[in-house]
């Protein structure tokens, strides 16, 4: 752990939601949501990096409505943010919501503000867990969520949302959905799902199976992330403590596989812009920065132009690692900044990091 | 003195003075003396004038002798005189009486002459004349040298006089049938049932009749090559019928025989012949002959080379290593033996047959250790699938034997193929002190193409399990634990073992040669497998674990849960399914002597621990619902105790092996603690679970405060995520798990 590089951010609270502000391409801006079952006291945190001088600026809003799991933004409007939360309905029961807020324009860092919700959702008919809502990439009305067997596809212009389309899952075993993501290619038109060990990706237009990966992973699919520049990659990861990148074109075999974590791998992320660099975060602990130079995008480029022949490609493997005391559930890449990623664990720290300066320079020049 | 100076005193002295010797006389002596004196010489002289008379008459009594014989001498001269001049008359009359002879024989003795010419020349014409009929009954007798050298006698006077009227029938007649002869004589060289022999006579008299040598020895190398081939399809034939042997005993009967046959006569005919007839010529000819020659032999031992190359490619047993070096034994010294060609070696081309037939038996045996080592493994996995092995007892014997049988056939095999191997190498063999052999066969072939090779083959197909165990759930876990053990065995032992062996057999000295892969670096990548299977045993026993316990607190609906009266049956099966891990490994794997302090008073052990944890707890139960204070201590606790690798590296010993997958195991628990919200009961069970795996865990770790960490980290988990965090009094925990 490089301290020069890296920030941390402190929150009282256990928290294991953690977005980027994707919209937000000017600024270094991620959104951290708190886990308490003490409904009032939730929050919400955005966090301003700044790179020049390693300084933080937040603003913390209120979060009533319950304990935040998951924490998604708009990739269209930087004020527009989704959570998935749960909330306690009396002494003994609690249920997952899920709700579209707008961030407040305050310039009064001292107040603490609630979040005014833009859109609820009824999720009441649909069960009692909800996995995520995520926005879609081009049309700002459209948001599926993912519940615990169906997925859903809301139209939020109005203040409730609109259920558009509703996929069921059906399966031996009662299977469960565990996340779900857009697939940002295919005119995004494709929403894929983790089931268990299986991908499954559905087109939102008919709500038929596009296509699917049958064992990713040999225990539960965690999370997955799609590749923004080569479109048929997929990373995924699991309890396993694989990460693997497919080409769902040939599903028979991922393309990269590797396992260096030491326990389940909750996240995984492309780095949107030098897509060779994976970030993934761990319940042990650490977040790695790993190469996957042998299925990235620049190699391919590389390959047809001759000059590039004395630039030597990063071998496959880990690169950097970050250290957290406990377990990592969220790492998130800046979308305003190639190099800085922030990482969050479950007691609550934030940790904002730099990719190392020879690395950089390595996959720059 | 006076011999120098002739005294005149004395009397023989020439000079003699008589005065002075008187007068020296008489003065120095007295009367008397010279009386006496007187006397003496008067004496003296008498004696002297008789001796002179004597001699006076005996010379001329001499004298008057010597003169008579020459007067008979003269009259016998003159009677001798006589008979010479009769002599002279009588030897010229014979000389007269001769020439008179000679000249009435003269004329006889040409006429005879004359006739006996005619004689001769009569008989030539005679044998002319008889030549073709002779030529003809010759050739039909098969007299073929003879009819030769009629002809050759004849030849000469066909030439000069062949363009008489007369004499032209004949020559004509002469020719047709020597033609013919020719033809008769190439024939053999096209007839198949021709020997060798027959086919040197041939063109030995082809020669002789003067046909241009060049088209016959190419001719000739046709012939022989046409049955060659004939001899190496006959071979091709035979080689899928018959063994090794028998074709390499053909081979050397036939073709190589038959080969040396015509090179020798083809030496015989062309090379070393000394009488033909255009001497200027035969350098060159000798030259174009020679490289014919070589070109013919090259041609057909690449031909038989190949053949040979194929058979022993044939070769698909294995079985009969002693066969092969046998038959290859025999096909090398014959090779050896003969020098075919001046330019080509041709025993370096059989060596590299031989090495061949070396790499390609290695290869061989390779595979078949592969094949059997994946027989083993197949019969390992069945052992270890058939359900008898679920019971315990069953499985205490059978795993460690099953290991070591393992074992012991692995290197017993290995043992075997080096023994069969071990017969290129006899010292009978032939090729076998050939260096160029030896070196790549024992050290390129045996040594790294075939143990060191399998021994990587070991390792990779050991790794190779984690994958398959990873994708096939039907393939139980413990295979790879003997995987681990098996190749830890081998690092502690057999590698070494098989290796000296080796190099004992193959008298390789793994000291000279640097480019041997040395005993260390097998039993590196030995120790790297052993350690990448043992960690992957851990690793999908702590998952398959996890998985347990994770499907046990996800599907269950802890909001709703009644107040605990039991330990969770699932926390059972975790306690069994360890315990029966714990007993597997213990097969293969000994104590370390941590764990003996602790099963040597365990009652004390578990009650301080209660006591501590107790004390411990009491943090929860004085808990005021605030989050805080929680989490402060949390971290207090934390910031105390060391970092808790999940996955990390085992060591080769059981409790290294159980502490791995109980970390993995807790670790996961604790993970599916945080995703699920507990009400008050709820709480209470996981309280009821972690004391309970608390109460069997501990004696499986090296370590018991990691077990209490973890758990503690779980209820710690588990009071977080608690809408109503009230723990139940320890006493009557204690009394829900002693009740099972």
């Amino acid at each position: 752990m490089e301290n020069e590089n890296s920030v941390i951010y402190g929150l009282e609270f256990q928290a294991r939601a953690l977005a980027p502000q994707n919209a937000e391409i000017e600024k270094i801006c991620f959104l951290i949501g708190t886990q308490s079952l003490k409904q009032a006291t939730n929050q919400i945190h955005l966090v301003e990096f700044n790179d020049e001088d390693s300084t933080l600026k937040t603003s913390v809003f209120n979060h009533p409505e319950g304990e935040i799991w998951k924490l998604n933004s708009s990739p269209l409007d930087e004020t527009k943010l989704v959570t998935c939360y749960n909330s306690v309905t009396n002494e003994n029961s609690c249920c997952m919501k899920t709700a579209l807020y707008k961030l407040p324009q305050t310039e009064n860092p001292d107040t603490v503000e609630s979040l005014p919700i833009v859109t609820s959702f009824d999720t009441s008919a649909l069960g009692n867990e909800v996995k995520t809502t995520e926005f879609h990439p081009v049309e700002a009305e459209k948001v599926a969520s993912v519940l615990e067997s169906q997925v859903v596809l809301w139209d939020v212009s109005g203040e409730k949302a609109r259920s558009i389309l509703k996929v069921q899952l059906n399966g031996k075993n009662n299977p469960k959905f565990t996340t779900g993501k857009w697939n940002p290619h295919q005119s995004c038109n494709q929403f894929t799902t983790a089931v268990e060990t299986h991908l499954k990706t559905y087109d939102v237009r008919s709500g038929e199976l596009a296509w699917g990966i049958d064992n990713v992973h040999s225990q539960l699919l965690r999370d997955l992330d799609f590749n923004m520049n080569k479109q048929y990659h997929v990373a995924t990861c699991g309890d396993d403590g694989f990460i693997k990148i497919w080409d769902f074109r040939q599903t028979g075999q991922p393309v990269y596989s590797r396992s260096d974590h030491s326990h389940w791998v909750w996240c995984i992320r492309f780095n949107p812009f030098h897509d060779q660099l994976l970030l993934s975060a761990s319940s042990d602990a650490r977040v790695l920065v790993s190469s996957a130079a042998s299925v990235s995008s620049e190699n391919n480029n590389d390959c047809m132009q001759d000059e590039t022949e004395a630039k030597q490609m990063i071998s496959d493997g880990p690169l950097q690692w970050c250290e957290h005391e406990d377990s990592v559930y969220c790492a998130e890449w800046s979308l305003a900044e190639p190099w800085v990623f922030a990482s969050l664990s479950y007691d609550g720290r934030l940790l904002i990091s730099r990719v190392k300066k020879s690395l950089k320079y390595q996959i720059m020049l | 003195m006076a011999e120098k100076k002739p005294s005149p005193l004395d009397l023989n002295s020439p000079s003699f003075n008589p005065n002075m010797y008187l007068d020296k006389l008489f003065k120095e002596s007295n009367l008397k003396q010279i009386m006496d004196h007187e006397s003496e010489i008067v004496k003296d002289t008498q004696t002297l004038h008789s001796d002179m008379q004597t001699l006076v008459y005996e010379n001329y009594n001499k004298f008057i002798s010597a003169t008579d014989t020459i007067k008979k001498m003269k009259v016998d001269f003159k009677k001798m005189e006589n008979e010479m001049d009769l002599l002279a008359s009588n030897m010229s009359s014979i000389t007269s009486f001769s020439d008179q002879i000679n000249s009435t024989l003269q004329d006889t003795r040409s006429q005879i002459s004359k006739l006996s010419g005619v004689h001769t020349l009569l008989q030539r014409l005679q044998f002319l004349f008889k030549l073709p009929t002779s030529l003809k009954t010759r050739m039909e007798e098969k007299r073929y040298i003879e009819a030769v050298q009629d002809y050759l006698h004849a030849q000469r006077v066909l030439e000069q006089y062949g363009n008489l009227p007369s004499l032209q029938g004949i020559k004509t007649d002469c020719e047709t049938i020597l033609i013919e002869l020719k033809k008769e004589l190439r024939k053999h060289f096209s007839n198949p049932q021709a020997s060798a022999k027959e086919l040197t006579e041939s063109v030995d008299l082809l020669l002789q009749l003067n046909e241009p040598a060049k088209e016959l020895c190419s001719e000739f190398l046709i012939c022989a090559e046409k049955r060659l081939s004939d001899q190496l399809v006959m071979l091709k034939d035979q080689s899928e019928q018959r063994d090794i042997s028998e074709f390499i005993d053909l081979g050397c009967s036939g073709f190589l025989s038959d080969l040396c046959l015509v090179v020798a006569s083809f030496d015989d005919m062309f090379i070393n012949r000394n009488n033909l007839d255009n001497i200027e010529n035969s350098d060159i000819f000798e030259n174009f002959a020679a490289t014919e020659l070589n070109n013919f032999v090259k041609q057909n031992m690449a031909k038989y080379f190949d053949l040979v190359q194929n058979k022993v490619d044939l070769e698909q047993d294995v079985g009969d290593t002693a066969v092969l070096v046998q038959a290859l034994d025999r096909f090398y010294k014959r090779i050896e033996s003969n020098t075919l060609c001046r330019d080509v070696d041709f025993s370096a081309l059989a060596t590299e047959i031989v090495i061949n037939a070396g790499r390609k038996q290695c290869k061989a045996h390779l595979q078949i250790l592969k094949m059997h080592f994946a027989d083993c493994l197949t019969k390992v996995r069945q052992n270890l699938t058939t359900p008898k092995l679920i019971s315990q007892d069953d499985s205490s014997k059978n795993l460690n034997e099953l290991l070591s049988t393992l074992i012991m056939s692995i290197v017993e095999k290995i043992k075997g193929v080096l023994q069969d191997l071990v017969v290129f190498i006899q010292p009978e063999v032939n090729f076998a002190q050939k260096p160029q052999f030896k070196d790549s066969f024992c050290v390129d072939n045996v040594r790294e193409g075939l143990i060191v090779c399998f021994m990587h083959h070991l390792t990779a197909t050991a790794r190779s399990y984690c994958a398959i165990v990873a994708s096939d759930l039907k393939v139980p876990p413990t295979v790879l634990l003997l995987l681990s053990k098996l190749c830890l065995d081998f690092r502690n032992g057999s590698v070494s073992f098989v290796l000296s062996q080796t190099d004992e057999l193959f008298q390789i000295n793994p000291k000279q040669s640097a480019a041997l892969t040395n005993e260390g670096e097998i039993n590196m990548t030995m120790q790297e497998s052993a350690q990448e299977l043992l960690n992957y045993y851990v690793r999908i026993q702590g998952l398959n674990v996890s998985q347990m316990l994770r499907k046990s607190v996800e599907t269950r609906d802890w909001l709703h849960t009644i107040e605990p009266r039991t330990v969770r049956a699932v926390m059972k099966r975790v306690v069994e399914d360890i315990s029966a891990i714990d007993a597997t490994v213990a097969l293969l794997y000994e104590d370390q002597g941590n764990n003996t302090e602790h099963s040597s008073d365990s009652s004390r052990k578990t009650h301080s621990i209660s006591v501590s944890r107790h004390q411990y707890r009491s943090n929860w139960s004085s808990l005021t619902p605030n989050h805080l204070d929680s989490t402060l201590v949390s971290n207090m606790h934390k910031l105390f105790s060391e970092r808790i690798e999940i996955f990390s590296t085992v060591e080769f010993n059981k409790i290294s092996i159980l502490t791995g997958i109980i970390k993995i195991s807790l670790k996961t628990f604790m993970e599916c603690v945080r995703l699920k919200t507990f009400s008050k009961f709820g709480l209470q069970q996981i309280q009821v679970d972690t004391h309970y795996l608390q109460l069997y865990l501990w004696r499986f770790v090296a370590d018991e405060n990691l077990v209490h960490f973890l758990l503690d980290e779980i209820l710690g988990s588990a009071v977080h995520r608690c809408l109503e965090p009230i723990l139940m009094e320890p006493s009557v925990v204690d009394i829900i798990c002693e009740r099972g």
